[in-house]
């Protein structure tokens, strides 16, 4: 029949992409996750057919354990520290603007293009102009001096300290901590709701948790010989400030968009309920705004895990202390010719945004069949 | 909303040109910057304006960087316009001939647009040996038409979504088979579509780092590497480097303030559910 011989012309037309999708996408992350198997690296690296041998975990249990490698972990607390500041920062501030731009100001439009113009720049772009706003001797530490304060003497991207440090054999502890103080405030909340059963059932995890952490945690083997020590790089502040500075009105456009979607009539009848402003906001639109922030945080942080070229730009790619497994992952493959390595780092990497986006997708796949249907 | 002349109207406009100030004001330090003779740049001096302009360092930068911007462009209109046919054709098939499994294909499809592209970064580098693309355009091409893909067949899916089937399936009675329906009904609707990928594909490519720095070789060099290469350099003076990023900007940003309604309908097409 006519309408199933286009059938099969439309599929055809699609099977390309398809195929090159899957073999760029799939087949090179299973063969990169194959790579991070091997010693690829060693001597002639280069070659066109080098020398591969399968080895198991090995590298990544060097990763996590040798001493040589305290970089890769120093960057992996770097990348947790640029995804906090980075969402947090872009999501409080867009909303602000949001909110702003939301009461229909004069010259909307021009503010809303000066508050956005950052995002179509390149990442190479932001960073040479930050080098030069953050540079001791540049734009920002002198701004001070114009309210008659003394000058900054903050270094930024070159700065060395170092502040909440604790020792990477203590992450456990930590981790379980931090469950535990989540799953505290799930108990408060449950409770207040009523369900104290249910409430009794999440507060025993988290009270074993918290037992585990200040006694049994000495029982893990330790990872390291010598304790070592991590925590946040003030030199990351000045990255991830340009960074919200470039994306702060991205999320302002997204929640602009929620704010104007909410039909006027709700807001009308929160006003004749006798609503203020405040209650309007934190009752009635951002309740229905949670979408949307849930959209941002998954963009934002996924873009952070891949904040390669700002870093690159600004504070260059040898510079430890802004560091980030993105930029070490370039280091280690292309400076280094350690693939294997670097195809660890690789893995690492992505499963970190695979935990961020699979759920995403998943759900927007499960939207998309519940509207089919 | 009434516009009256409050003091919280007062207040919502101070804050507004306050928080403008800061954002514009990168722009101001890098077009002051560039055009300061490099002896004139220093800490106290920072933030006035230059006693007299110095356009000098335009063409020193251009002179730097001019190949890499001819690079730039081929790079990034090739690629666009294949991306974006591609992207058209599978959002018709994907919107207008759905199959078994139309949902689940797509969103395999999608996630190759949110992968970190460090994690494919090594067997490309080797694809592109093998094939001997390594180093030039084409390859570099290839790549971002492939990892385009995703985005503009989302963007095209979406927006042929919207076109109502009546049309389509009065031109299938009077027996338009599949390539006339989108040729004489679908590509003539087409425009506002391309004009949001254009944006966003060019955008992307222009600002691509890196497969920009370890996919090419120096005669290769896309624009940001050229750019990076000019302000990574030990004791540079910083009016050129700033010079470099406003032309390396200056294409992006004039799409940007011409067509910003685009750009904006692609960013919110990456990020709200499709």
């Amino acid at each position: 029949m006519h309408l199933t011989r286009d059938r099969i012309i439309a599929f055809a037309v699609l099977l390309p992409s398809l195929i090159l999708i899957a073999v760029f996408v799939y087949g090179f992350i299973g063969q990169t996750v194959y790579i991070s198997f091997t010693d690829w690296g060693r001597g002639a690296a280069l070659a066109l057919h080098p020398q591969m041998n399968l080895i198991g975990f090995d590298n990544y249990k060097e990763l996590f354990t040798s001493f040589l490698h305290g970089r890769f972990r120093q960057d992996l607390i770097n990348a947790f520290f640029y995804t906090m500041s980075l969402v947090l920062g872009s999501l409080s501030l867009g909303l602000f603007l949001a909110i702003l731009l939301d009461r229909e100001p004069r010259g909307e439009g021009i503010f809303r293009t000066i508050f956005l113009y950052p995002m179509s720049l390149s990442f190479v772009v932001t960073g040479t102009i930050w080098r030069w706003l953050l540079a001791p001797g540049g734009g920002i530490n002198v701004l001070p001096t114009f309210v008659g304060l003394p000058a900054g003497h903050f270094r930024w991207t070159s700065s060395r300290g170092q502040i909440l440090t604790f020792d990477w054999q203590s992450i456990p502890e930590i981790t379980a901590i931090v469950v535990a103080l989540v799953l505290l405030f799930l108990t408060i909340r449950t409770w207040r709701t009523g369900k104290h059963k249910r409430a009794f059932a999440v507060a025993v995890p988290a009270l074993i948790l918290v037992l585990w952490a200040l006694f049994g945690g000495r029982m893990v083997p330790q990872m390291l010989p010598i304790p070592e020590k991590h925590g946040f790089n003030l030199a990351t502040i000045g990255v991830s400030l340009a960074a919200i500075w470039q994306f702060s009105g991205y999320t302002m456009a997204l929640y602009l968009a929620g704010l104007r979607g909410i039909p006027v009539g709700l807001h009308e009848a929160a006003r004749l309920d006798g609503a203020n402003d405040i209650q309007y906001y934190m009752r009635v639109a951002f309740p229905i705004l949670k979408p949307i922030t849930l959209s941002a945080v998954i963009i934002l942080a996924h873009i952070s895990l891949k904040m390669f070229a700002l870093i690159f730009a600004m504070a260059g790619p040898d510079n430890a202390s802004t560091g980030h497994p993105a930029v070490l992952m370039y280091l280690t493959t292309f400076r280094g010719n350690k693939f294997a390595l670097g195809a660890s780092i690789a893995v690492i990497l992505f499963l970190l945004v695979a935990l961020f986006i699979i759920p995403y997708l998943v759900s927007s796949y499960r939207e998309q069949r519940r509207r089919a249907s | 909303m009434t516009a009256k002349l409050t003091w919280a109207r007062v207040l919502l406009y101070a804050t507004l040109i306050v928080v403008a100030a800061i954002y514009l004001m990168p722009i101001y330090m890098t077009v002051i910057t560039a055009l300061k003779d490099p002896a004139d740049i220093n800490l106290d001096t920072a933030w006035q304006l230059p006693s007299h302009l110095n356009w000098g360092s335009f063409s020193q930068a251009y002179a730097k960087l001019g190949p890499n911007i001819v690079n730039s462009i081929i790079l990034a209109v090739t690629a666009t316009l294949l991306s974006s046919l591609l992207g058209s054709l599978n959002g018709y098939v994907f919107s207008k001939w759905s199959f078994r499994g139309n949902d689940l294909v797509f969103t395999l499809l999608l996630f190759g647009m949110f992968i970190p592209y460090q994690i494919i970064l090594i067997p490309l580098f080797q694809t592109l040996r093998a094939m001997h693309l390594y180093g030039g355009l084409p390859g570099l091409i290839l790549a971002h038409v492939v990892y385009g893909l995703p985005i503009t067949t989302l963007i095209f899916r979406n927006f042929y979504a919207q076109i109502p089937s009546s049309l389509t399936e009065s031109a299938q009675i009077d027996g338009a088979g599949f390539f006339k329906l989108y040729l004489r009904v679908i590509f003539p609707l087409s425009i506002p579509g391309f004009v949001v990928t254009f944006i966003w594909q060019f955008t992307q490519i222009w600002n691509e780092f890196l497969w920009g720095i370890t996919l090419t070789k120096y005669n290769a060099n896309p624009i940001t590497v050229g750019l990076a290469q000019l302000a990574g350099g030990q004791a540079v003076s910083w009016n050129l480097p700033m010079a470099g990023s406003i032309i390396a900007a200056i294409p992006v940003l004039i799409i940007y303030i011409l067509m910003g309604r685009y750009f904006i309908r692609g960013l919110l097409a990456g990020s709200v559910k499709g």
